[in-house]
């Protein structure tokens, strides 16, 4: 179908790093020294895992104290299909349980064949990770366990190293849609053909189309429009030292504004064939596209913008860019 | 003020020591700069009826929803929280919105604060996350701005250094400041002049640093403010506007938002002579060239005439008759969302003679600015020493 609209996985993820401050620091310490500490609120009450501040009250809390590893569910829900970095990679039960010692619960996996296997009240038993770091996860789950059995809370041992951070690698899978106008223009640049959208008020056209014309608040107008693969250049970035995120990029390399002939906004590109030095605001430039037999439904289509060798464009009003009235020019 | 509001007033900014990374959590950063402000204007959790924050996105530092996280630490249990999101110019928009709710008589007195803890992610990487089917050659803040400082220096034939100029002045004004987190005591014009270049036309002397921090202010109704026994700042406007940040003819070096701003809150606080009139200016210059650029655009100079006021060194705290961001401005110190907060809360101090070694004798009148997005949000506001 012609006008389907375009779909494509999106992971997006960061390791972020959290400073953990002095309370979150040292239950993550007790975890690697194989203790798990609860935080005593002013009313005798034990929280774990604990708080920096006082859920009801606000206080700053700091008195750690030890629990055990042993507990009682509180409730649960069973979770048929682990995802990765969850507990247990086989079905399991989500359960909130109360550590023998502590006032409030904490939420983690409890692995057992069935649900059937799972009650509200029954005793479980902690589990360790062989390998410990400080880390949340140094807590592999929770087994079940008999009805008599009581852990011990330990100590953390005096003159150990605190953790102050942890590295929290978050990751993030969305199906991206391009919508129906940007969908349109991925397809025409699969024949190397660039299309616009127009404003059905001011005629004003922008590349890559938008499907809505931000200056009238209305939808852009159905037929899009095509226009030529050259332009000039508005103005320009040179980055001139490596960027981390863009290993792909060499330095020095010019972005520029590119405004297409007809179109009235322009959009980044790269500059080609040319010296940084040699670029300048008004430059008429044409797109440099990939080899026929590598053209994808992308903008990645076009490699970057090389000089026309033509007279610069005049620019007369260095503070507006782009053009005020729409397509004509063409 | 706005026609039939009730007037507010701030009675204490708290802010912690601007740094590359804050040594505790981000709930224990909030909690510092919240307690700082509640000494100041001395009020206790409980006196608090509102907590409004604001903060950069949510990828800047992969907390999701972290007001929800954060209202133990801010005393809000059993209170209304909101959080109030404008990109980079959040910390302005969030101390408009707490003003508001005073303004409006919802409430007595309200906690506002904004943070940012650049430590924990990479703004970089968060300004340049991949699309699929799409092809990008930016990377971060300074590759989107240096296009349009670009114009600004073709507009005015502005020399070459005023960027250079301003960045040096500011790192000066911060060696004033305890808070700010550069504080390059031995730093020379020509160590500015030959840093190298980033973002061609930008240097790296000119760009900000990422920081940590966070900055709160407590404001009060008029009665509370009254019966402070500290000085107060007077809010005398506040004005928040934004536009599209990509259509044709855009004037993309001195924004319609940002000049509509700015005609706002100075008719609303009875401003005529901008210049003249006001007595210290809190801008949000992450870029060395966008004092210039602000000046003509807030209306403190002539169109194509703003580098001319920092050449002659009008924009300094020692001798200029219009001391720009004498904190060190957000060339010294960076943590995002706080950094319009810290603009407005460094303009309160002035007024309030508060400013410590950087305060500008005797001020009456000034400004706190912010700006975000594509240099599409803006807020500002105009705080006074007088009712």
């Amino acid at each position: 179908m012609a006008d389907e609209v375009l779909r494509a996985p999106l992971v997006l993820e960061y390791p972020f790093t959290r400073t953990t401050g002095a309370v979150i620091g040292a239950f993550l310490t007790g975890l690697r020294e194989g203790v798990v500490l609860g935080v005593r609120r002013s009313d005798g009450s034990v929280m774990c895992p604990p708080l920096e501040y006082d859920p009801i009250t606000s206080e700053s809390l700091s008195e750690l104290v030890p629990v055990s590893t042993t507990g009682t569910v509180q409730t649960w829900t069973w979770n048929g299909a682990p995802r990765p970095q969850q507990p247990f990679s086989r079905p399991f039960a989500w359960a909130m349980i109360t550590l023998d010692g502590a006032d409030t619960p904490l939420l983690h996996g409890v692995l057992v064949d069935g649900p059937d296997q799972m009650r509200t009240g029954m005793r479980v038993q902690l589990e360790w990770r062989p390998q410990r770091e400080g880390h949340i996860t140094d807590i592999a789950g929770f087994l079940p366990a008999a009805e008599s059995a009581t852990g011990s809370p330990g100590a953390v041992p005096a003159g150990v190293e605190e953790v102050r951070s942890v590295r929290t690698p978050i990751r993030m899978e969305y199906t991206y849609t391009p919508g129906r106008a940007l969908s349109q223009y991925l397809r025409a640049m699969k024949d190397r053909r660039i299309l616009g959208d127009q404003c059905p008020e001011t005629g004003q056209v922008f590349v890559p189309p938008r499907g809505v014309s931000s200056i009238a608040g209305k939808a852009t107008l159905p037929d899009l429009v095509e226009l030529p693969d050259t332009g000039y250049i508005e103005s320009f970035n040179i980055t001139r030292v490596p960027i981390k995120m863009r290993p792909d990029l060499t330095p020095p390399y010019v972005s520029a504004w590119i405004v297409l002939d007809g179109a009235s906004v322009g959009f980044m590109g790269l500059g080609m064939n040319v010296a940084p030095e040699d670029v300048r605001v008004g430059m008429r430039v044409r797109a440099v596209w990939k080899p026929d037999d590598e053209l994808e439904m992308s903008a990645q289509n076009i490699l970057g913008w090389e000089p026309t060798g033509e007279p610069d464009e005049v620019i007369d009003d260095y503070s507006r860019v782009g053009r005020l009235q729409g397509a004509g020019e063409s | 003020m706005t026609v039939g509001s009730q007037r507010a007033a701030v009675l204490g900014v708290g802010q912690t020591k601007y740094d590359t990374t804050y040594p505790g959590s981000m709930a224990g950063m909030l909690r510092e700069a919240a307690t700082n402000a509640l000494e100041m204007s001395a009020l206790g959790w409980d006196d608090i009826d509102a907590v409004i924050m604001g903060k950069a996105p949510d990828f800047f530092e992969g907390v999701m929803m972290p007001e929800v996280y954060l209202a133990e630490a801010l005393g809000c249990v059993g209170k209304p929280i909101m959080r109030v999101h404008t990109a980079g110019s959040v910390g302005g928009s969030t101390a408009c919105v707490a003003a508001s709710m005073i303004q409006s008589g919802v409430h007595e007195r309200v906690l506002t604060i904004g943070w940012e803890k650049q430590s924990e992610s990479n703004a970089m990487w968060a300004l340049s996350l991949p699309q699929p089917f799409a092809t990008s050659v930016n990377a971060g803040a300074g590759g989107y701005f240096s296009p349009i400082i670009r114009r600004y220096m073709m507009m005015t034939q502005a020399p070459e250094l005023i960027g250079c100029m301003v960045a040096l002045k500011d790192r000066r004004h911060a060696l004033a400041n305890p808070y700010a987190h550069l504080h390059q005591s031995d730093l020379t014009f020509e160590q500015v002049v030959e840093s190298p270049m980033l973002w061609d036309p930008i240097r790296y002397s000119e760009t900000c640093p990422s920081s940590d921090g966070a900055c709160a202010l407590v404001l009060g109704s008029e009665t509370v403010a009254e019966a402070h026994a500290g000085p107060v700042a007077w809010i005398k406007g506040t004005a928040m506007r934004s536009e599209s940040g990509s259509f044709g003819g855009r004037n993309m070096v001195s924004p319609a938002a940002s000049e509509a701003c700015a005609n706002d809150v100075f008719a609303q606080a009875g401003i005529h002579d901008r210049r003249k009139e006001i007595d210290a200016v809190e801008m949000y210059v992450p870029f060395s060239w966008y004092e210039p650029m602000w000046l003509e655009s807030l209306g403190f100079a002539e169109k194509g005439e703003g580098w001319r006021m920092v050449e002659s060194g009008a924009t300094s705290i020692d001798g200029g008759d219009l001391p720009v961001n004498c904190s060190g401005g957000v060339l010294s110190s960076n943590p995002i969302g706080a950094s319009g907060m810290i603009r407005f809360g460094e303009a309160a101090l002035q007024v309030m003679g508060l400013a410590g070694d950087h305060q500008v004798d005797g001020a009456k009148t000034a400004v706190g600015h912010a700006y975000g997005g594509a240099a599409q949000y803006y807020a500002m506001w105009v705080v006074g020493s007088e009712k």
